[in-house]
């Protein structure tokens, strides 16, 4: 099984998100996917995979502070 | 304490407002209210205030409420047709609670609608006060600042040409009207990131954490203050009342020359009395609905096509007593009262209607 | 309700972007999915906290959508009637001069009804820092066209595109203001992808710094998206933005700093 070098993650608050899918372009890794499922107010909501670089873009863009950031001391390996 | 100095109307009023611990002034060039203008421009650097000429009256009217805000005493002002274009920022204030002072310097006798009803939006009155001549007007600049800021209202001072261009002694000594409660609503950076910070709006909605009243019970609050400055503010002068038959109505500077006729027909053995409104909002309708009870005529005497005369009618318990002796008067340039204030012009009026 | 989703497992991190950003009393808001404005206000709130002026900022605001940040932020602010907020804010600083005020409008707000009052504050190089949130559109009205409104876009009253023979050309208040001599920095940004979005909140600091340098008013214009109002789906927002919009006003720093 590979994995992906990993420097940080995030947080979602999946309720707050209005399915806009600005922070899926935005991801630079490519590590964000809209979900399969709906929240409560029935939009889809952003998921994360491995190898977040703690970029921050989507905490950047997004219109709905659905995102906190977290760089790790130290970058893992993480099985994708 | 006095402080009596000989000064053009225009320049008492300024002196008068800086008394009243005024601090900023802003306005737009417009007869007969420039000098008043250019009075607020070479007095306020003096004592530390800022007098701005504005590039319109809409500009004037935010400037000077955005230094309330902030704090100041703050006054506006232009002539009727400049406050005309101030009316939303008359009603802003009224409805966010926000005190303004602004001096209406009429062209005559014609803007007693504009300061009696207004032209904002919004259940709101103007508190106006109608001097008859300097030194009352003195007197009215500093309570008006004073009332301003014990209601959070803007107010109207409504000069005119003869009072913006007179001179008289007055005594400009700084007045006192009591105390009045902190202004803990003005705008504070120091409560940034308490959580206890305000907004300031006509519908109060306050922040997120701490919401206002909302427009419904905020628009009945302020709908309450201004039934309080109803019941408490009126104000009226009457001169020989007791006794007449005929009570002759006026306002602001015709009052002087209607109380001369008044002295000449008492000589003349005609029982004759006068009745002023000083407050024309809150109009003092109890006042004239007693001072009128046992005469036979009410004759409102005003330089316009009939405009206090329906706040006069609705105040006389009889309305049939009321007659119009007023008129549309202007000079040749339309800025400033006509022919009919004089005292023979008004003489002749008030006898067409003896007898 | 906050879901941690994550696929690291738990290791040492520093937390590096708060959802909750200085002065932000709520992340909750009514505006529509897609817009940037809420954008452009983390980044003036982080600007804000960033040169430590949280206890010298008042605000002023006008009427749209974004006026909303005046209930958002735990700043002090007043409401404006609709195109006045510079003259407002003009009064508020004559007398509170140790303040730093700020001066929020909208396209609609600043370039239609107010056009007076923000050119005359730069004529008199008010000492103020006065926002525009561009998004060339009146959302908050339901998405009528501004004097903003770039050639060829559609809105509720130029439905088949802005076209000059008949509504004319935009007026680009930024350039305007940039020659007038009492106005010392006059920048535009974007908050359509995440490199504007941080030139962006360096143009609000240096905007904030030169006034309180003394040097005269501060003008930054930030592009947003409001995808309802430009009749397209949330995830194009940020490219119609730099097609349209950005096409025709560019992104920069013209004046100053």
């Amino acid at each position: 099984m590979s994995s992906v070098l990993t420097r940080g993650t995030v947080t979602i608050d999946v309720d707050r998100c209005k399915g806009c899918d600005l922070c899926i372009d935005a991801c630079r890794p490519g590590v964000l996917a809209m979900s399969t499922g709906v929240n409560g107010n029935g939009y889809h909501y952003p998921e994360l995979e491995p190898g977040c670089t703690a970029c921050k873009a989507c905490f950047d863009v997004c219109p709905d502070f659905v995102f906190e950031v977290y760089r790790y001391t130290v970058p893992v390996e993480i099985p994708q | 304490m006095t402080q009596v100095e000989l000064l053009q109307g225009s320049d008492a009023v300024a002196q008068a407002a800086l008394a009243a611990g005024c601090r900023f002034f802003s306005g737009y060039p417009m007869l007969p209210f420039t000098g008043l203008l250019e009075s607020f421009s070479r007095r306020l650097p003096s004592v530390g205030g800022v007098c701005m000429n504005a590039a319109s009256e809409i500009e004037a009217a935010n400037m000077a409420l955005g230094a309330s805000t902030a704090g100041a005493r703050s006054a506006t002002g232009s002539t009727g047709q400049g406050v005309a274009l101030m009316q939303e920022t008359v009603a802003e204030a009224a409805l966010s609670q926000i005190p303004l002072v602004i001096f209406t310097m009429a062209r005559g006798q014609q803007d007693y609608f504009q300061c009696t009803r207004g032209g904002g939006w919004g259940d709101y009155r103007t508190l106006t006060l109608a001097p008859k001549d300097t030194a009352e007007a003195v007197e009215h600049t500093q309570l008006l600042f004073h009332l301003a800021d014990k209601y959070r209202a803007p107010m109207i001072l409504l000069g005119d040409y003869l009072i913006g261009d007179t001179m008289m002694s007055v005594d400009v000594a700084p007045r006192d009207y009591g105390p009045l409660p902190a202004k803990d609503w003005v705008l504070d950076p120091t409560r940034n990131g308490t959580r206890e910070t305000h907004v300031l709006w006509t519908f109060d909605t306050g922040k997120v954490n701490r919401p206002g009243l909302r427009p419904d019970k905020h628009w009945r609050r302020v709908a309450e203050r201004f039934d309080e400055i109803a019941r408490v503010e009126p104000r009226h002068e009457s001169y020989l009342i007791d006794d007449a038959e005929y009570v002759v109505v006026s306002y602001g500077t015709s009052g002087p020359f209607v109380d001369y006729v008044v002295d000449e027909l008492r000589a003349d053995g005609i029982r004759v009395g006068s009745f002023r409104p000083v407050t024309l909002w809150p109009f003092p309708e109890a006042a004239l609905e007693a001072a009128t009870a046992n005469c036979r005529k009410v004759l409102v005497f005003e330089i316009n096509a009939g405009q206090m005369i329906d706040d006069v009618r609705l105040s006389v318990t009889d309305r049939s007593k009321v007659s119009f002796i007023g008129g549309v008067s202007v000079d040749y340039s339309g800025m400033r009262q006509g022919t009919m204030l004089d005292v023979a012009a008004i003489r002749e009026r008030v006898m067409a209607h003896i007898g | 309700m906050a879901t941690t989703s994550t696929v690291g497992p738990d290791i040492p991190a520093t937390k590096i972007g708060s959802s909750l950003a200085p002065l932000q009393l709520t992340m909750d808001h009514p505006l529509c999915p897609g817009c940037g404005h809420p954008v452009a206000f983390r980044i003036l709130f982080e600007a804000i906290a960033e040169l430590g002026i949280e206890k010298r900022v008042l605000g002023t605001v006008g009427h749209g959508c974004y006026t909303l940040i005046a209930s958002i932020a735990d700043i002090e602010f007043v409401q404006c009637l609709h195109g006045r907020s510079p003259a407002v804010a003009t009064g508020i600083k004559r007398v509170q001069p140790d303040a730093v005020v700020l001066s929020c409008q909208g396209d609609g707000d600043m370039v239609s009804e107010g056009l007076h009052e923000i050119l005359h504050a730069g004529g008199r190089g008010e000492k103020i820092t006065c926002l525009m949130l561009n998004n060339g559109v009146f959302g908050d009205t339901g998405g009528q066209m501004t004097g903003a409104t770039v050639v060829g876009q559609r809105t509720k009253t130029s439905i088949e595109g802005r076209d000059p023979d008949l509504h004319g050309y935009p007026i680009p208040v930024a350039s305007l203001l940039a020659q007038l001599p009492g106005v010392a920095y006059v920048a535009r940004g974007a908050v359509n992808n995440a490199g504007s979005i941080a030139q962006t909140k360096k143009m609000l600091k240096a905007a904030f710094e030169t006034q309180m340098r003394g040097e005269g008013m501060s003008f930054v214009e930030i592009l947003t998206m409001c995808p309802t109002g430009w009749f397209v789906p949330a995830p194009s927002g940020p490219n119609y933005l730099n097609e349209t919009m950005e096409q025709q006003f560019p992104i920069g720093v013209l004046k100053g700093a």
